[in-house]
């Protein structure tokens, strides 16, 4: 109503003040309330953004399979035969499921030579196909470049260098360029890998790997047999299904059942993904709460604040309510009085944790292990949300109640005498 | 007898204060029309009930039973809102320790309850100034309470209390936190008031102040032992 308005903000402005000592101290309680809950959800989101990015490091809605054995029989076939995938079984499976996103094959060796002038290094070396670079992050640094359809079509002898096996092998020499020998056939390094933090791997650390076109590896090693076979769809749910067809088209080529999912065995790391989210989102929501207890403790100031001057004003109320006040406009002003001490503490509390939240962007964290698994506190717009919502519900509580308590006030007893 | 003329009609109004332990009968049927333009001086002795009833008058508490109309209006089974309202438009207080707010303006005191009663800002100001200039402070519109004297701040008081036209001027022990010749000087703003019409009722125990009401009802342990009309001239 406009005149209940009209009524509580008039009353709003003219009723007395409090003492600044009082204000100040109240502002400043809901301030570090307010400055604990950011700083700590900014530390979680952090931490959820380097989860996840860490988790992607190693690539999106991905499965890989395993050539492994058979658990059930098929066709008067007893179990416990082995499933050999071959390399043009990669081609076979995506010519008949066009829905993936891609499809890659991986051939590996272990402990092969790479020799560099007087230095050689043992590594593995992975041959794949070159869609493998977009699938598993395989980002080159500046001034290189992953593996081509050329290079797989025309089996050329390129190599594309983990970050850490570039290390030891050259140095701090630029690779780039560069020719080295994979047991003694040359190699022209074609890129180096842009460091990253990787969470979820099999085989081994993308950074300690090589990488040659699959064709280049089969002439070389002369092996047709797939080490793995990784599928890509465009969303996680799409993952379930798209396993079972290939499991479909493989079990009607190697004769086994579509239904045993041992053939083949499979890590689908889009479940582990929920499971990474989830953890995420519940270390978030434990440093939420505990930043919200903080700031409770600072809105429990300003109720201690308002209830002290509800007691001290018990007089004032007392003549409001004898001149015809009703209890809303005694309420009111008190809730209102109480919402700007926060939103004057919150305010203050969003821009200190603001500047420190920025403050951090100057500590190197990519040098430090520690430091790159938790990430950088950030602050989101829904920190904001659910910070402001929590600030302007604490307010709403402090006045609440102790305006409840004016509002309770009997103006008889409190007019009579000084 | 028709209720138009009386302002105040209690009949059998009974209050008892419940402690817990003890139950206290304040008032014991108390019958009391006041009729408009009358000038009620209600006297007793301390614990006689009459703050209770002054209370009651005054639409500050509600009797426990007994009928009471003010006005016209009763005032039974209604809400705290309802009992606020009755009050801000048919009641003006004014107490022994004048009750003004202490950090806003002489002109903002008396605004209050228009303020309440929802008048306009602009006809607030204009009431206020003039019932201001009225009691003789017109060149003190923009003092606080603080920087006022005793007699200055009941002069505020009544023209607060006049602010909403009320159908009685209710006033506590007027003149008990004053010297005799500012207590003179309010016992003057009441009589002058009588005389233009006005119901007023004052609880009191000063001799001075009850020789010049039309009527004196004394009250003793809950019951009006006397309700005499003086002979003091409308």
């Amino acid at each position: 109503m406009n005149t209940d308005l009209h009524v509580i903000l008039n009353l709003f402005a003219t009723s007395s003040r409090l003492q600044k000592k009082r204000a100040y101290l109240t502002i400043a309680a809901i301030a570090w309330g307010t400055v604990a809950i950011l700083l700590l959800l900014a530390f979680g989101e952090g931490l959820k953004r380097q989860l996840d990015k860490n988790r992607r490091s190693t690539g999106e809605n991905l499965a890989v399979m395993w050539p492994s054995e058979t658990t059930k029989p098929w066709k008067g076939l007893p179990p416990g035969r082995p499933i050999r995938l071959r390399i043009d079984d990669v081609d076979f499976v995506r010519e008949r499921m066009p829905e993936l996103k891609a499809i890659h094959g991986e051939v590996q060796a272990g402990r092969v030579a790479l020799t560099y002038g007087r230095k050689t290094v043992n590594g593995r070396i992975i041959g794949v196909n070159y869609v493998y670079g977009e699938d598993r992050k395989h980002y080159p640094l500046a001034g290189g470049r992953f593996l081509s359809v050329e290079d797989e079509v025309q089996r050329r002898r390129v190599i594309f260098l983990g970050d850490e096996m570039a290390k030891d092998i050259f140095g701090d020499e630029p690779p780039v360029g560069k020719t080295l020998l994979l047991n003694n056939a040359p190699y022209t390094v074609i890129g180096v890998m842009q460091k990253k933090t990787q969470m979820g791997m099999y085989g081994g650390p993308d950074a300690n790997h090589a990488v040659i076109p699959i064709t280049t590896f089969r002439a070389q090693f002369g092996r047709d047999q797939l080490n793995v076979m990784v599928v890509e769809t465009e969303r996680a749910q799409q993952m379930k299904q798209a396993l079972a067809r290939v499991n479909q088209l493989l079990g009607a080529r190697y004769g086994y059942d579509p239904t045993d999912d041992r053939a083949l065995s499979t890590w689908d790391m889009t479940k582990s993904a929920n499971v990474t989210a989830n953890i995420a989102v519940g270390i978030q929501l434990f440093l939420g709460i505990v930043g919200a207890l903080t700031l409770l403790i600072g809105g429990v100031g300003v109720a201690n604040i308002m209830y002290a001057v509800v007691k001290e004003r018990t007089r004032e109320i007392g003549v409001k309510m004898a001149l015809g006040a009703k209890q809303r406009w005694i309420i009111a002003p008190f809730v209102l009085e109480a919402l700007v001490y926060t939103f004057i503490g919150g305010a203050l509390g969003i821009i200190i944790a603001t500047i420190l939240v920025s403050l951090t962007s100057f500590v190197p964290i990519e040098s430090n292990k520690v430091l790159s698994f938790l990430g950088r506190p950030t602050l989101s717009p829904q920190i904001g949300v659910a910070t402001s919502a929590i600030l302007g519900l604490i307010g709403l509580a402090a006045g609440y109640f102790p305006a409840r308590r004016a509002a309770r006030i009997d103006p008889a007893s409190t007019l009579r005498y000084e | 007898m028709t209720t138009q003329n009386h302002i105040i009609r209690m009949d059998d109004i009974r209050k008892t204060y419940d402690t817990g332990k003890v139950k206290v009968d304040a008032l014991k049927g108390i019958h009391l029309e006041i009729e408009k333009g009358e000038m009620i001086a209600i006297v007793g002795p301390s614990g006689s009930g009459k703050s209770t009833l002054m209370n009651l008058i005054g639409c500050l508490d509600t009797p426990t039973s007994g009928t009471y109309e003010i006005g016209g209006q009763a005032v039974s089974g209604v809400t705290r809102d309802e009992l606020a309202e009755i009050r801000n438009r048919r009641v003006g207080f004014v107490f022994q320790a004048f009750n003004l707010l202490p950090h806003i303006t002489a002109l903002e005191n008396v605004e209050l309850p228009m303020l309440f009663g929802g008048i306009k800002p602009a006809e607030r100001h204009k009431r206020a100034s003039e019932l201001l200039e009225r009691v003789g402070l017109g060149d003190r519109l923009d003092h606080k309470p603080t920087e006022l004297s005793g007699g200055q701040m009941q002069r505020v008081a009544i023209a607060r209390a006049l602010a909403m036209e009320p159908d009685i001027v209710l006033a506590d022990e007027p003149t008990g936190n004053l010297d005799s010749s500012a207590g003179g000087d309010i016992m003057s703003i009441f009589t002058d008031l009588w005389q233009q019409g006005r119901t007023i009722v004052i609880i009191t125990h000063d001799p001075a102040l009850s020789r010049r009401a039309s009527r004196v009802v004394e009250i003793h342990d809950g019951r009006i032992t006397s309700d005499q009309a003086t002979n003091a001239a409308a």
